[in-house]
């Protein structure tokens, strides 16, 4: 069974390459079970949005 | 098209700085990429004939720029601090977790409507300062993924690290960023 480390790890690996099958089951798994993962898992996603929106915010002041 | 007089080169010196800060989170080194290419700008004049505009033909250059000096970010020797092992060890965040690698008491909470804080001002203030604390290095890999939505392999072969490295840093960045965020903005909205 997966523990918090490992699956925060994979959270962020699923952000840069494909899981395979059996990590992503594993991770759903562990996400299923554990909230706090699963904030860790939403906040990294929310992560990329504000870099974009952060990246676009430096774009328009370089631009001005 | 003539080649601009070095009035007009010096009038672009602010966008390219902007320009490469944005990409390298470092004065210094953005300073000398923009030197660089000015300089370079002024001695390549057959370069720009052909060119539509002057910002492109800057811009151009300044990128070359940038990638040789994200490459000399990375081998810094005042960076080694933050060699990352091969093996993908990110032991400087084992104080979160217990023994058995389940969260301890800084654990993730819930964050009310994150959505909403990328309208208020001040949420940015704190962004950046979270960002600011990120090594050098984890805040260009970080950047290079998350902002320019580069592939890790790109990352890699234009900084010359490995994928596990890569990895490791991006998790890293993931890791402080959130728990900054959490401690400074997030934790503290009623």
């Amino acid at each position: 069974m997966m523990n918090c480390k490992q699956a925060t790890r994979m959270v962020s690996a699923g952000l840069d390459r494909k899981l395979a099958l059996s990590e992503r089951l594993a991770l759903r798994v562990h996400l299923f079970l554990c909230e706090r993962c699963t904030h860790f898992a939403r906040q990294s996603r929310f992560l990329r949005q504000a870099a974009q929106a952060a990246a676009r915010r430096d774009k328009s002041d370089a631009e001005r | 098209m003539t080649l601009p007089a070095d009035q007009q080169l010096a009038d672009y010196r602010d966008y390219l700085l902007r320009y490469a800060l944005y990409r390298l989170r470092d004065e210094a080194a953005a300073e000398e990429a923009v030197q660089d290419t000015l300089l370079a700008a002024l001695q390549a004049k057959q370069g720009f004939a052909a060119q539509s505009s002057v910002k492109t033909w800057l811009t151009g250059i300044l990128k070359h720029k940038i990638i040789d000096a994200q490459r000399r970010l990375c081998r810094d020797p005042f960076q080694l601090d933050e060699r990352v092992d091969e093996d993908g060890d990110s032991s400087d965040f084992d104080s979160l977790f217990d023994t058995q690698g389940h969260w301890g008491s800084e654990a993730p909470r819930n964050w009310a409507k994150p959505e909403a804080a990328l309208e208020a001002q001040d949420f940015w203030r704190v962004y950046a300062e979270c960002s600011e604390r990120l090594p050098k290095r984890t805040a260009l890999v970080f950047a290079m993924r998350e902002s320019l939505g580069l592939e890790i392999d790109e990352i890699c072969q234009n900084l010359e690290i490995s994928t596990t490295n890569c990895s490791v840093l991006l998790y890293r960045a993931r890791m402080s960023l959130r728990l900054c965020l959490e401690k400074n903005w997030f934790g503290l909205q009623a």
